[in-house]
């Protein structure tokens, strides 16, 4: 792809296992500086997994990973915090690392969410909270950001101002983001690279070698072409009466 | 001065009070109340190991507390059965040990009342040295762990993806538990160590909206809770040890109150 010095992650044939059962297996990608890649797949496909694999949460693993970045910041897709813990928002933002108050504020400022500055984190909504964990990640300006499903729960005006945010802080720090999203328009107009997992890469490449990849096709289905043919009509199949595609 | 009993036990509460007042609150963070009364129960062990060997108690004791510990660990690793069962069978199977031992050391005689409930107004020089230093440096590593113990107690996923250490700091921090409860053994006995743990940082928790804050009022608590304690045991006679408890409880109802009231503000 580019020169080695801007990768920042490189995963090799990576897998991981529990309990005899794979919950991912031969992953390789690599998330290089300014570039956004993006994980898409069903449910259970092992796109979390990945991401874990990919931070280093996960030690005992198959396969290689090579992490040459430690300025790192992650929106984990589930998050339970323990509410016998007084934490403010504010408390929140220096979790992992020392900010001073300009950081803070101008975080959360890009996030909207700067009124909530002295408010109970068990007192935000679900979408306030998914603001306050994206403004908690790009406040340390780190070299790799890592959102497992941003925005879920924020309300639609904002999901599109935050997936612009994302794009514009990948712009401005040059950083490496590795993204796992539904939002199919998302995936395809903003991203790099995306992989797309089943419980191993079916497929990868720029967003429109993956739209035109049968396997996606097969693993998405008719609803998820006609989004892509949006970005590129090519409509180079034919759907059987069984709901079975066919390359012409 | 410091030959009065009443001034050493006054300065060994207090020296014990700082540095319960933070571990305190990580326990209730952390969900640990029943491991701390664990390894203070198997600190009867320690103590009868310590009369044997004729070794330090403070040093036995926290030989005795971090090795069931590891056992614990071990255990979690090897069986299926749910951490409050192992805390049990640990808790009550060293205590047992501890006394059937006692029952063979016939030629010692064992103050039981005094390991169980503790005996502060006998705390000697030594003891206030071993508080004195033990617990200054127990609040120094907690501080370096800070940052990692609390980041991976709010999530450890992002304590562990951001470059902080989670593990290590675990083990630290048990550590430094089995260090507190052999230091405070002697004044408050193995039954309250844990009510001196939670009582303050749960007083602390009631009126407190951020970590700093909570960790400084649990620390005030004991403090308080330690004088008026130790007070109110020399005005009315009452045992040293329950006295400081039952005094922590009355600062805990206390904050209740305060609760109240805010919660009438603001309606």
């Amino acid at each position: 792809m580019s020169s080695n010095q801007n990768i920042l992650v490189k995963l090799k044939q990576a897998g991981f296992c529990i309990n005899d059962k794979w919950l991912v297996k031969g992953v390789t990608l690599q998330i290089e500086k300014g570039k956004i890649v993006t994980l898409i797949g069903p449910n259970g496909s092992g796109k979390s997994t990945t991401a874990k694999i990919a931070l280093g949460i996960y030690k005992k693993i198959d396969g290689e990973v090579e992490k040459y970045t430690n300025k790192v910041g992650y929106v984990p897709q589930k998050i339970s915090i323990d509410w016998t813990l007084p934490l403010r928002v504010n408390d929140f933002m220096t979790l992992t690392e020392n900010l001073k108050a300009e950081a803070i504020n101008e975080a959360l400022s890009l996030t909207g969410v700067i009124h909530l500055k002295d408010k109970n984190l068990g007192d935000l909504s679900g979408g306030e909270f998914q603001r306050v964990l994206l403004a908690r990640a790009i406040s340390k300006k780190p070299e790799l950001l890592v959102l497992d499903e941003p925005v879920q729960g924020v309300d639609f005006t904002g999901e599109i101002a935050l997936y612009e945010l994302i794009k514009k802080i990948s712009d401005k720090l040059n950083c490496g983001i590795l993204l796992i999203s539904h939002d199919l328009h998302t995936v395809m107009s903003a991203t790099d690279h995306v992989v797309c997992l089943n419980g191993h890469v079916c497929c990868s490449g720029t967003p429109i070698d993956v739209a035109k990849n049968n396997e996606y096709k097969a693993l998405f289905g008719e609803q998820a072409s006609q989004i892509l043919t949006r970005y590129q009509h090519r409509h180079d199949h034919i759907h059987t009466d069984k709901g079975e595609i066919k390359k012409n | 001065m410091l030959d009065d009993f009443f001034i050493r036990a006054l300065l060994a509460g207090l020296g014990v009070a700082i540095v319960t007042g933070p571990l305190g609150c990580f326990v209730i963070w952390r969900r640990l109340s029943y491991f701390g009364d664990t390894l203070a129960h198997s600190a009867l062990l320690g103590v009868t190991l310590a009369y044997t060997m004729e070794f330090n108690i403070a040093f036995s004791v926290f030989i005795i507390s971090s090795l069931i510990a590891l056992i614990l660990i071990q255990l979690q690793k090897r069986t299926n059965l749910p951490g409050d069962a192992l805390l049990g069978l640990l808790a009550h199977s060293s205590l047992a040990v501890g006394l059937v031992v006692i029952g063979f050391l016939t030629f010692i005689r064992f103050d039981i009342m005094g390991l169980l409930f503790g005996d502060i107004l006998a705390v000697t020089l030594d003891d206030l040295l071993i508080i004195w230093i033990g617990g200054p440096l127990i609040l120094l590593v907690l501080r370096l762990i800070w940052k990692s113990l609390f980041a991976s107690t709010v999530n450890y996923e992002l304590a562990e993806a951001e470059g902080l250490n989670p593990d290590r700091a675990k083990a630290i921090f048990t550590i430094l538990m089995a260090g507190i409860i052999a230091i405070s053994i002697k004044m408050v006995g193995l039954l309250l160590i844990t009510g001196m743990l939670i009582i303050p940082a749960a007083m602390a928790r009631n009126i407190s909206d951020s970590p700093q804050k909570m960790v400084v009022y649990s620390i005030i608590g004991g403090v308080l809770s330690v004088i008026l304690g130790l007070f109110s045991s020399l005005e009315f006679n009452t045992s040293s040890g329950p006295s400081i408890i039952a005094s922590a409880l009355f600062l805990f109802i206390l904050s209740l109150l305060n609760i109240k009231q805010s919660i009438k503000l603001k309606n």
